[in-house]
């Protein structure tokens, strides 16, 4: 009999080993900005978790070397994951001395490798399994229903994040609401302007060039730049219109973030309409016509429908960079978790900068995942109607 | 006649790009509107050409190596031997798209320092999806008939790649550059929040002291730059499409 490696589980057993044995798991601080200390699994877990987490991580690393069945590979990322997370809490709770409110734990470099090595085994068996849409979404769900109880269970409270979080629980949720109404309000102007737009420039040739180039030459100008130009106009408008004022339209933060935001989403909405109506058989297009079906009918009816999923590529390209650029809004006043971002740049205050980093990457990956879901339900369902 | 205007327009665009950032004193009275209380018009911490280089540097060394890093893991797993790979690499190319500049760059300084080392992290990540995605398509279309007819030739699988499949597919995966290029362009920019000596410099120092005129010169170079970048790399890409007689898109 021939033991078989997988190729991939080489990478990961290799980077599970190079972390679990070799990297600091944990970092314990005496307060929040003096530089750390590094401690390795057996030191930031007690007498009993310690060996157990390793012995956990040595059999998942094994189950991924090995070509071993996809439900096992599946049970030995999860409950390595369940593990991690579970047990960076305890690390957290271990490594502070009782009564003490300034000492910081926080993860370190091992911590993240193994999180990536799992993670990395966990996307794979999800890959291969090939889920449906709806499945993808599922799992998401859960893993966000897993995440929240962690957080209300209190049992990564220790952990210096969390501390930062609880120093600024109102600002975290007023800079959160902020952060998604920048990114989703924008988007939702950018569609209500952009889709009769892209409709226009595929009916009348003479403007899409036109269009298209002054949208692309708005992406080349840096957001930061964006950001700042339009702090005059828009003082000016709040000066100058009545009302504006009254409508929240100031020189700097939200409005000129809000604007530059939908600027930028503009170019994926635009041009995907267009490429998206420009795709639709010229067959669908002459039956619907032979029908009778008005200029209008044939929009709504016919192109719209079958020109959805591009359109749709075009709006997840836009709400993943919106997320994203959002941040950048705090330097001009904006808000959003940018504002712990730079504060914790400012401050170099690492722990900061992740309770503004991590939400965010968060909601851009769920983003991603859940928009990934409908555009293919969408494609899927279009194909089945064609056939 | 019309065939001359875009060329001609480029040529002042580049002509009026070089006298800004070698003599930008000359257009100080263009911007003197913007400022007040008598600030100064041009960037003086600094020379705009010297930035404006620096600024190319760290774009240029970010897309060199995420189109190494790129164009390698496409050619692994378009291979028998990486094919399993291929899901994979694809779904983390895409999941690495979905972290913000802002926070890549920010968790990048507690391991690599303030300057110019984080920023190049998160540009090459930036950088990473649009060539891979363009080197996959470029090599997983290529024409059958020619691949056959290589392989029937007797070709190696070394020989094919280097002289058939990679040339082949040259206009595709340059497209992918050309992308990556004009992001980067952009979100370098954003370096200069974690003291990277970028022409971000001049627009935060314009957000900071409230003095438009060097957000506005700051944020025009790069546009120029990018624009000019962008269409020098499309023309580069056409030639390449042309000698391989493939469409570029």
């Amino acid at each position: 009999m021939t033991i078989r490696f997988d190729k991939l589980g080489v990478v990961i057993a290799a980077l599970a080993a190079y972390a679990a044995f070799l990297a600091p798991f944990a970092t314990f601080r005496a307060n929040r900005i003096v530089p750390g200390q590094a401690r390795s699994i057996l030191e930031a877990l007690p007498a009993t978790t310690g060996p157990l987490l390793l012995a956990i991580l040595v059999l998942a690393a094994l189950v991924a070397l090995f070509r071993t069945p996809l439900i096992l590979r599946l049970a030995a990322s999860v409950v390595a994951l369940a593990a991690l997370a579970l047990l960076l809490g305890v690390a957290g709770t271990f490594l502070t001395p009782a009564g003490n409110t300034f000492a910081r734990v926080s993860p370190a470099s091992g911590f993240w490798i193994l999180i990536f090595a799992v993670t990395l085994l966990l996307a794979d068996v999800l890959t291969r399994l090939n889920l449906s849409p709806w499945a993808r979404v599922g799992v998401l769900v859960v893993a966000a229903l897993a995440i929240g109880l962690l957080l209300i269970s209190g049992r990564w409270d220790s952990l210096s994040i969390l501390k930062e979080y609880s120093n600024r629980a109102d600002s975290f949720w007023a800079e959160g609401s902020k952060h998604v109404t920048l990114a989703l309000g924008s988007l939702l102007a950018a569609v209500i302007v952009g889709l009769p737009l892209g409709i226009l420039c595929h009916r009348v040739e003479s403007l899409r060039a036109g269009v298209l180039n002054v949208l692309n030459i708005i992406q080349t100008i840096p957001s930061i730049a964006l950001f700042g130009l339009l702090i005059a106009p828009l003082g000016w408008v709040a000066t100058h219109v009545p009302g504006a004022a009254a409508l929240g339209i100031r020189g700097i933060g939200t409005a000129p973030a809000f604007v530059a935001l939908f600027l930028y989403s503009l170019l994926p909405v635009v041009a995907n309409t267009v490429v998206g109506l420009a795709g639709v058989p010229r067959a669908a297009n002459d039956a619907a016509r032979g029908m009778g079906m008005t200029d209008r009918q044939r929009l709504f009816g016919v192109e719209f429908p079958l020109a959805f999923p591009v359109i749709l590529t075009g709006i997840r390209i836009v709400l993943v960079q919106n997320i994203g650029l959002a941040t950048i809004a705090a330097l001009i006043g904006g808000g959003g978790f940018g504002v712990f971002v730079f504060q914790g740049v400012g401050q170099t205050a690492m722990d900061l900068v992740l309770l503004g980093a991590v939400p965010t990457v968060a909601l851009a990956f769920a983003a991603a995942i859940i928009l990934d879901a409908v555009i293919e339900m969408t494609a899927t369902k279009r194909r089945v109607e064609t056939a | 006649m019309k065939a001359w205007l875009p060329l001609l327009l480029r040529l002042a665009l580049v002509v009026l790009l070089v006298a800004f950032i070698t003599s930008p004193g000359w257009f100080e009275p263009l911007l003197k509107p913007l400022t007040e209380n008598n600030a100064p018009v041009i960037y003086n911490q600094g020379s705009l050409l010297t930035l404006t280089l620096l600024h190319l540097r760290t774009v240029l060394i970010a897309t060199v190596a995420a189109t190494i890093v790129a164009v390698a893991l496409a050619i692994l797993v378009t291979r028998p031997a990486g094919a399993e790979f291929l899901p994979l690499s694809r779904s983390l190319v895409n999941i690495g798209q979905t972290f913000p500049p802002v926070a890549v760059l920010a968790l990048a300084v507690p391991a690599v320092g303030f300057g110019e080392k984080p920023t190049l992290i998160a540009l090459f990540l930036y950088g990473l999806l649009p060539i891979f995605e363009n080197a996959l398509t470029g090599l997983t279309t290529l024409p059958a008939n020619v691949v056959e007819a290589a392989r029937g030739a007797g070709m190696t699988g070394w020989q094919r790649l280097t002289k058939v499949e990679l040339p082949l597919s040259a206009p595709i995966i340059l497209g992918g550059i050309r992308l990556s290029v004009v992001i980067s362009l952009a979100t370098a920019t954003i370096g200069s929040t974690v003291a990277a000596r970028t022409l971000g410099e001049v627009i935060i120092a314009g957000l900071l002291s409230n003095n438009l005129a060097f957000i506005l010169q700051g944020g025009l170079i790069v546009a120029a730059l990018a624009v000019l970048i962008y269409d020098g790399l499309s023309a580069v890409e056409r030639y390449a499409a042309r000698r391989m007689g493939r469409e570029a898109d």
